[in-house]
């Protein structure tokens, strides 16, 4: 896509354009590069010795028990987090659009979670399920359930699952109802003058017109759930108990700033570079496919 | 459309209304955590409806931090944390508008490679290159300091193709206009683009504000000093480790604080907000 008509002279649009280029250049590529060409180093922290071993930091960490394990744990949170956020999401979404009248103060009641940082979440979540004076864990406790997400893999996975969710559903919420509100209620009508129940409109009518938003959503939430949960997760259990809640984000931080291991973090970050990648032209395959509707 | 009072009515407003007390729960827990003594929240369970230290907590967290061990107060966090947030969404705002304007507006030599250089930065985040990044912040000496904080944070394209899509829309009779009658094209970036723009531009800062309010990992590693903390990072750090006691009631009052200013944000702009976010994304 080009514009017919243009301003002249090259002198100023390189003015214009010199300053994200800069920055771009020094805080975007230059680290990336630095990323990838550390990688293929064996880099001591302290810089004296530093010697190249091509590509022996990825054969180690695809053989490596832990890092696998990572990457396991990094498919179960985010499909679960995509998952239950998007459905929770979805089930708001199509109530809220039934109203006519109330739509506007729901949408207001559920879409401010996003504004909170997903580490204060974090902080709020944990605080109730704390192992000693927690309310929740207090209670499941009372019922004679013995909460302890410091010890427990699967307690400590639900939970930063749960917190995650809860931080992310305003935001599906928000596309699933637009997405529902733009569809022409003339369609909806005719199905149900035909005779076809909620039920039956949702799944025959809605859902599939639903469906870009739906794939927009699983792309942004996978991304959400590598990245930005990082704060919900270095609150709660800072990758513990073990390593079963170390997704792979948060080995690049653990393996880099705390283990000090800069070559394996380097190449953990090229991996994730790359998942990113595929991600982004999946979603740019999808904005075109939308464009040429 | 469904909107018969009947049966399926209530429970439409049923389903809601739960939604909206999940989402409320952890709210209000911290809320009356964050007006009742430490004694009250550490021996379970904790009441629940607010006491009468609400004045004492927060105004504590607001001068003190957490009695003043290893955090600065939430007021000096919370100018930090303005300062970023501003910083990062007027910086990425203005690199993005003009570099946008130049894009879409001219004809240059290597405009396509320019082009390609600053899109390959969609949707990469910070905490990919976290560890080179820093070292590029430490040899600047700017750890520490406020543009360490903002710059590395704004180096993406999100913004730049906001801008770009909706410049593509402005109709060329505008610019060809604007030629005819002679504009340079600053003036015609001053007098048509920026308003134009505006609620675009809005939109967009709202979106950027909380993307840097909220901030965690990079202020995290990059802070070290405590009066540079933000406060997300900050209320963190005042939670003690596995032996250590946490004032609760103060850590809460600084959470609320936290989370109040985007939150605020949010409600009352929501039109904005909305329209940023759905831009923003797509």
């Amino acid at each position: 896509m080009e514009k017919r008509v243009h301003f002249k002279g090259w002198f100023l649009p390189v003015l214009l354009i010199a300053p994200q280029l800069f920055i771009t250049a020094v805080f975007f590529f230059y680290p990336a590069g630095t990323a990838i060409w550390w990688s293929l180093f064996n880099p001591d922290p302290f810089g004296l010795n530093t010697k190249f071993v091509g590509l022996a930091n990825f054969e180690f960490l695809f053989s490596d028990p832990y890092y696998k394990e990572s990457f396991y744990t990094t498919a179960i949170f985010s499909v679960l987090v995509t998952f239950f956020s998007m459905g929770l999401a979805l089930f708001l979404a199509v109530l809220a659009d039934r109203l006519i009248k109330g739509a506007g103060i729901y949408k207001t009641l559920l879409i401010w979670p996003y504004a909170v940082a997903p580490a204060i979440a974090g902080i709020l979540w944990m605080f109730l399920f704390d192992t000693r004076t927690g309310l929740i864990s207090w209670y499941l406790g009372l019922m004679g359930y013995d909460w302890n997400h410091l010890l427990n893999h699967n307690e400590a996975m639900g939970l930063v699952v749960i917190v995650s969710t809860w931080s992310r559903v305003s935001y599906n919420f928000l596309f699933f109802l637009a997405g529902l509100q733009a569809i022409p209620k003339s369609i909806i009508e005719a199905a149900a003058i035909d005779g076809a129940r909620f039920w039956r409109r949702f799944l025959t009518i809605v859902f599939p017109l639903l469906s870009p938003i739906t794939f927009f959503l699983v792309v942004m939430n996978i991304v959400y759930a590598f990245f930005d949960t990082f704060g919900v997760i270095h609150t709660i259990t800072k990758g513990g108990p073990g390593q079963s809640t170390t997704i792979l984000v948060y080995k690049v931080y653990s393996d880099g700033f705390v283990g000090l291991d800069l070559g394996s973090s380097a190449a953990q970050s090229v991996i994730l570079l790359v998942i990113v990648g595929i991600l982004t032209i999946l979603q740019f395959k999808f904005v075109e496919k939308r464009v040429h509707y | 459309m469904v909107e018969k009072k009947g049966i399926s009515y209530w429970l439409t407003h049923a389903g809601l209304t739960s939604g909206v007390l999940i989402l409320f729960f952890p709210l209000w827990l911290a809320f009356v955590a964050s007006t009742v003594t430490n004694e009250e929240v550490i021996h379970p369970p904790m009441p629940l409806w607010p006491g009468d230290k609400l004045v004492e907590n927060y105004s504590r967290a607001l001068i003190k931090g957490d009695s003043g061990q290893t955090s600065a107060s939430v007021a000096r966090m919370l100018l930090n944390t303005s300062i970023v947030a501003i910083g990062i969404a007027v910086g990425k705002i203005a690199i993005s508008f003009t570099s946008a304007f130049a894009i879409v507006f001219f004809r240059f030599p290597a405009k396509n490679i320019f082009f390609w250089l600053i899109f390959l930065t969609l949707m990469l985040p910070v905490e990919v290159r976290i560890l080179p990044t820093y070292e590029v912040v430490a040899s600047f000496g700017l750890l520490n300091t406020y543009s360490g904080l903002i710059f590395p944070l704004i180096a993406s394209a999100t913004a730049t193709f906001l801008f770009r899509q909706f410049f593509m829309t402005v109709p060329d009779e505008i610019i060809e206009a604007a030629r005819i009658d002679g504009a340079k094209p600053m003036r015609f970036f001053i007098d048509i683009l920026i308003p134009i723009s505006r609620t675009n531009i809005a939109a967009l800062f709202i979106i950027m504000f909380i993307y840097g309010w909220n901030q965690f990992l990079w202020p995290l590693l990059m802070t070290t000093d405590t009066s540079m903390n933000t406060v997300i990072m900050g209320v963190e750090q005042m939670i003690g480790g596995q032996d250590d006691v946490t004032p609760w009631p103060v850590v809460m009052a600084a959470s609320i604080m936290a989370m109040l200013p985007p939150i605020i944000v949010v409600v009352s702009m929501q039109k904005l907000f909305i329209r940023g976010l759905t831009d923003s994304e797509k």
